[in-house]
């Protein structure tokens, strides 16, 4: 479903990501740990397609297309979706119009009519509810004035409603406290399906106890240092990312 | 200035003698001496008037035939209601049935004929012949209008709407609008003028409005602006606050060739409020200009102004807010804001803010700003698969919310964002986005 092949990339001439090789399945949840400055913001980024980002060598296939020749819009219409680390307020647009206008981006791209009223409301409703969000929300602006934990509720409640194939977490755990984490990672195994990869980036192993992950890859100084099952998450939190980065060193 | 003249000779003409007639002698004498105002006068610093002497104007006459379309546009607000076509009062599209007791509106030519107040100089008192050289023609010219009043306690349970509807015409028409809206002790109403029009032929309407608030009275007035593509418009509204008075305006400005406000508000007793919201959305070569002047004549009196401009194209704004604090007004309020939001790397904005501050323990701030869209904003959208110019559109109609979302009157909040969801550029049409999701609710 995506594969990263000898990416190299720079953010304002320094080069962060180093020769990153990652391959994701559908079916399979992979989460990316690795120390501050490590590159895992760098590789979110890079996959949603942000500006400012250069990609100076290898490459990235999305279901064997080029992903970096796509544009934005067109990445997340093919199914890759970004759940970021710091949504963005967006005053003024509820968040009724912005799920409504993806859901029919989305349908558009695949040549299906877009989505009667009813049905929609009835959609969004249902996945509020699973969210433990009140349908107030919909009639407020796209995070403006949310707790850190609404923020966080939103970018899954939008997964939930747009079904991406890939859906990739950038420290999704943040800011959280315990009863949101469980509703946020209640959401995202909900999405766990044999056809859907999730790539999970975090700094704290805390947050796959919830979701727990088929395959654990540490991230560092811009490339992959390691990778293990769900075992390796319990090995970082007893012995720290220093003893990897000593052993990649050598 | 010829052109005036003969257009001046027609009105006196007909006019009937007495102190009307004698005040439109000197009124037009006085406009003759200043002329039309050119950009080296500072009030009108950005906006040129050359056209108004290049295009000849006449007035009309008699009612014209409305047509349905026409008809279509005036707003259903269940309201009382005076539609002047081409500066003609239209007895047919008026309603002012059923009044309540304490309640005069009626158009002015019929008022002037035995209102006592109204012949001993009402209008007039606020903006008068020297205000500046418009106004003045305005006292020439006026045929038409309205006068309201609203007695002692009445609060009135509908709207009261003032139409200006041009129709086509095959040479350009020229129209004076007085208002003269009188608001009683604790009274309170809403009145929604609506300038509007389809067809391209060019009219000029001129309307000056005076309102005077007693105690405790509240007005709510929206001013909603959607006049035809080639069409010209200056307005005045000066407004008059006793102790404890509220205004509030609403001042939708959505295009035409040239559409230029002044809004005054004299606050001259302890706890007299005036708030001015505004929204210009300017396209093609649309020229949009507001002038406002608060005047806090006396101490605990209260404003607060915030105006969003939005321009795309080659369109061009002009926000140009003054506040005046006198010597001895203590412990008053003034806030002002303006935002502007600039679709095109064409589109121009001049805007400035004005603080005059005599007093010393006063409560003031202004603030400007002029951007684009924020990218972070288009980014989260475009990641959610929404396309780039969608994103855009939503945006905008996001920025106009701010102003837009405190409209209570329904029927003015869904004209006006649907008709800037529909006329931004067909690649930001979210028309149909925006009216599902009302129907959704």
């Amino acid at each position: 479903m995506l594969e990263i092949k000898g990416l190299h990339a720079k953010v304002e001439g320094n080069e962060i990501l180093k020769g990153l090789d990652l391959t994701i399945n559908p079916g399979e949840v992979h989460a990316i740990m690795g120390p501050n400055g490590a590159g895992k913001s760098t590789l979110s980024a890079v996959l949603a397609g942000r500006d400012g980002y250069e990609v100076t060598a290898g490459e990235i296939l999305f279901e064997g297309d080029n992903l970096l020749e796509m544009e934005v819009e067109d990445r997340a219409r093919a199914g890759l979706m970004l759940a970021f680390q710091y949504p963005v307020e967006i005053p003024g647009v509820k968040n009724v119009y912005l799920l409504k206008a993806a859901l029919n981006a989305q349908r558009a791209a695949r040549g299906e009519a877009e989505i009667e009223a009813p049905a929609f409301m009835k959609l969004v409703r249902e996945k509020l509810a699973q969210m433990k969000m009140d349908k107030s929300f919909l009639h407020r602006a796209v995070n403006e004035g949310f707790s850190g934990g609404e923020k966080k509720r939103n970018e899954i409640l939008q997964m939930l409603v747009l079904e991406p194939k890939l859906a990739i977490l950038d420290e999704i755990d943040s800011g959280l406290d315990i009863d949101a984490l469980r509703v946020v990672a209640d959401g995202v195994n909900s999405l766990r399906s044999e056809q859907r990869g999730v790539l999970m980036i975090t700094h704290y192993q805390r947050l796959l106890d919830y979701i727990v992950p088929d395959v654990i890859h540490v991230l560092a100084d811009g490339r992959i240092v390691k990778t293990g099952d769900k075992s390796l998450a319990l090995e970082l939190e007893a012995r720290g990312y220093d003893w990897l980065l000593e052993a990649d060193a050598s | 200035m010829n052109a005036w003249a003969d257009l001046f000779q027609q009105v006196n003409d007909e006019a009937t003698p007495g102190w009307l007639k004698s005040r439109r002698i000197a009124a037009f004498a006085r406009f003759e001496h200043l002329g039309i105002p050119t950009p080296r006068d500072e009030d009108w610093k950005y906006t040129d008037l050359k056209r108004l002497n290049k295009r000849q104007f006449s007035m009309a006459q008699t009612e014209a035939t409305v047509s349905h379309t026409d008809q279509a546009e005036l707003l259903d607000l269940n309201a009382w209601r005076i539609v002047l076509v081409n500066g003609v009062f239209s007895p047919d599209l008026s309603d002012l049935s059923d009044l309540p007791n304490q309640v005069t509106i009626e158009p002015l030519s019929q008022a002037i004929t035995h209102d006592q107040e109204l012949a001993g100089g009402l209008v007039g008192r606020l903006a008068a012949i020297d205000t500046d050289s418009l106004t003045a023609l305005s006292h020439a010219m006026a045929q038409e209008g309205a006068l309201i009043r609203v007695g002692s306690g009445v609060v009135l349970p509908r709207p009261i709407q003032l139409v200006y509807l041009s129709t086509e015409h095959e040479s350009a028409l020229a129209s004076w609008p007085r208002i003269a809206v009188v608001a009683g002790p604790n009274s309170q109403m809403t009145i929604v003028e609506q300038l509007v029009g389809q067809h391209a032929s060019g009219h000029y309407t001129q309307r000056v409005a005076e309102l005077f608030l007693e105690g405790n009275a509240q007005l709510t007035h929206y001013l909603l602006q959607t006049p035809a593509e080639k069409d010209l418009w200056v307005g005045r509204v000066h407004v008059e606050q006793k102790r404890d008075s509220r205004y509030q305006a609403f001042h939708l400005n959505l295009g035409g060739a040239l559409v230029r406000d002044d809004f005054v508000c004299e606050l001259n007793a302890r706890g007299a409020t005036a708030s001015l919201n505004g929204l210009l959305f300017g396209q093609g070569r649309q020229h949009l200009d507001m002038h406002s002047k608060v005047n806090h004549n006396a101490p605990n009196t209260y404003s607060d102004e915030n105006y969003k401009g939005i321009l795309n194209d080659r369109a061009r704004g002009v926000f140009n807010g003054k506040v005046i604090v006198k010597r001895d007004s203590q412990q008053i309020e003034a806030h002002q804001n303006n935002a502007n939001l600039l679709l095109s790397d064409q589109a121009e904005m001049d805007t400035k803010p004005e603080l005059e501050i005599y007093a010393d323990d006063v409560k003031c701030s202004h603030g400007t700003t002029t951007g684009q869209l924020d990218e972070n904003a288009v980014f989260a959208l475009r990641a959610r698969g929404v396309d780039e110019s969608v994103a855009r559109g939503l945006l905008t109609l996001a920025f106009a919310n701010q102003v837009l979302d405190q409209v209570t009157l329904d029927a003015v909040h869904d004209t006006v964002e649907a008709r800037i969801a529909g006329a931004l550029p067909e690649r930001f049409n979210l028309k149909g986005l925006v009216l599902e999701d009302q129907e959704a609710q």
